[in-house]
């Protein structure tokens, strides 16, 4: 098993190699997460139950929660791929860190969006300094700020590499934001899906939930592979096997 | 020729910084001017009355105290690079984080230093009670320090493009949030009468944080705008 995964890791840190595997994991990759975000929308805005306090109003969490969870798994991946691409030069999480954030991004925007529509009929406010919305807010910064510095610096490597040490510095940020932010008032409802333990949601509203939620972060990954894929091009344009694959298109 | 002791170069590193930043009187005032400009924006925006300064004045200070540091920080690595200083450093024969610490040192005893002792006072000029003051002082003392190491990692990422301010400020002031909301919050706290010890302590785990790990982070970053 550990084996496997390292000859991965390092098969992965090839770029002609990571063109492969995104070649042959897109096609199937894209119309699986589609599909399953719309089962997962259409089940949780249609036909799942009406919820007793919240009414219809609640049904935005089929949108709110996976966003939500998407944009802050994103950045953790930023921080990760940030530590690799710092630590072992590796050129690949490099790339990675920068196809991340536009999409991420994008999330962190929608969750917020989302939460003001939600907050509105059930708290009755669009926008409050409540811990979860203020720790979203600075992420969505967080990812504007990366964005920013990559492209301030016209070098893509040292772009890169900045951004990764930025990316690195915001996760212990972030994590310190949250508890910071944490001893105000929180107005925000407790997570509601859990790993371990009960979760408080109804199976019957709880699988339109998982299903929106997977496909949406497969969709996530998907777009994260597009881009890769496009830098990687760009990056090893000068390479032999670029040259070979334009080669042989243009025949 | 042998590699000198670390303990050389740091003499000798914070004898050279704090000369250069001595030498040039205007990046000692200028932050501490700035400071106290700001904070008397604020009497002049909202109102004089002294219920309504008092309620903001925690949050003022250390957002004007916050500026300033931020502000103060753009052209800390330039000078060095224009002269060719900073390549010096970076390709010296002794680790780079040594000389970065004595650089981080110097600067914030010369302005975070500066604006922690002048804080009470323009806490005062807000009609903050006498009894909270030394606790706004405690708080910059310890808050600017994290300021200081934290600005530096996007001062050292932004040293070779030409647009820095900006750039700086979208990147640092994100990071600045946590030490904001503890810096102020103590000082509300301790405006409601309740014990700032925790949050004082919060603080200071957080500059510990900033100060065991920031000064390799501002190196590295120096190194990755230099090309490296």
């Amino acid at each position: 098993m550990w084996k496997t995964l390292k000859r991965w890791y390092h098969q992965l840190g090839s770029p002609r190699y990571f063109y492969r595997f995104c070649e042959a994991v897109l096609p199937w990759l894209i119309p699986v997460s589609l599909a399953l975000l719309t089962l997962g929308l259409i089940w949780g805005l249609v036909y799942a139950p009406v919820e007793r306090y919240q009414g219809d109003s609640y049904r935005i969490i089929y949108i709110h929660v996976p966003a939500s969870s998407g944009a802050l798994m994103g950045y953790i991946a930023m921080g990760v791929a940030g530590l690799v691409a710092l630590v072992w030069r590796m050129k690949m999480a490099e790339v990675m860190l920068k196809a991340l954030a536009p999409f991420g991004a994008a999330l962190a925007a929608v969750s917020l969006l989302t939460g003001a529509l939600w907050g509105k009929p059930t708290w009755g406010t669009y926008w409050q300094w409540d811990a979860r919305m203020t720790s979203m807010l600075i992420l969505l910064f967080l990812y504007l700020g990366i964005m920013a510095l990559q492209s301030a610096i016209r070098d893509p490597r040292q772009a890169a590499r900045a951004a990764a040490l930025l990316a690195v510095v915001g996760v212990i940020n972030v994590v310190i934001v949250k508890y910071s932010v944490e001893w105000l008032n929180t107005l925000h409802q407790g997570a509601t899906l859990k790993v371990v333990g009960e979760s408080s949601i109804d199976a019957s509203m709880k699988w339109p939930l998982l299903i929106s939620m997977i496909g949406l972060w497969l969709l996530y990954a998907a777009n994260v592979l597009m881009r890769a894929r496009t830098e990687v091009l760009s990056r090893e344009r000068r390479s032999g096997w670029v040259r070979r694959l334009v080669r042989d298109e243009e025949a | 020729m042998s590699a000198p002791t670390l303990g050389a170069v740091w003499r000798a590193s914070l004898r050279r910084e704090l000369t250069l930043i001595w030498r040039s009187p205007a990046d000692i005032v200028q932050p501490l001017f700035f400071f106290v400009v700001v904070v008397s924006l604020f009497p002049l925006a909202l109102s004089p009355k002294p219920a309504l300064l008092a309620l903001v004045a925690p949050g003022a200070v250390w957002v004007a105290a916050l500026l300033a540091v931020m502000l103060s920080l753009d052209g800390l690595f330039r000078r060095d690079q224009e002269s060719g200083a900073l390549d010096l450093l970076l390709t010296a024969p002794v680790v780079s984080v040594v000389p970065v610490a004595a650089k981080l040192l110097a600067h914030w005893l010369l302005t975070g230093l500066p604006l922690a002792l002048i804080a009470p006072l323009l806490g005062y000029m807000l009609q903050l009670p006498v009894a909270v003051l030394d606790t706004l002082m405690v708080s910059v003392l310890l808050g600017t320090p994290t300021l200081t190491v934290v600005g530096a990692i996007g001062a050292a990422l932004t040293v070779g493009l030409n647009r820095g301010g900006i750039l700086l400020a979208v990147l640092v002031l994100p990071l600045y949030v946590p030490v904001l909301v503890f810096g102020a919050g103590v000082v509300r706290t301790a405006l409601d009468g309740l014990p700032t010890g925790g949050l004082l302590a919060v603080l200071g785990a957080i500059l510990a944080l900033a100060v065991s790990l920031g000064p390799v982070a501002v190196a590295l970053g120096l190194r990755i705008s230099a090309g490296d």
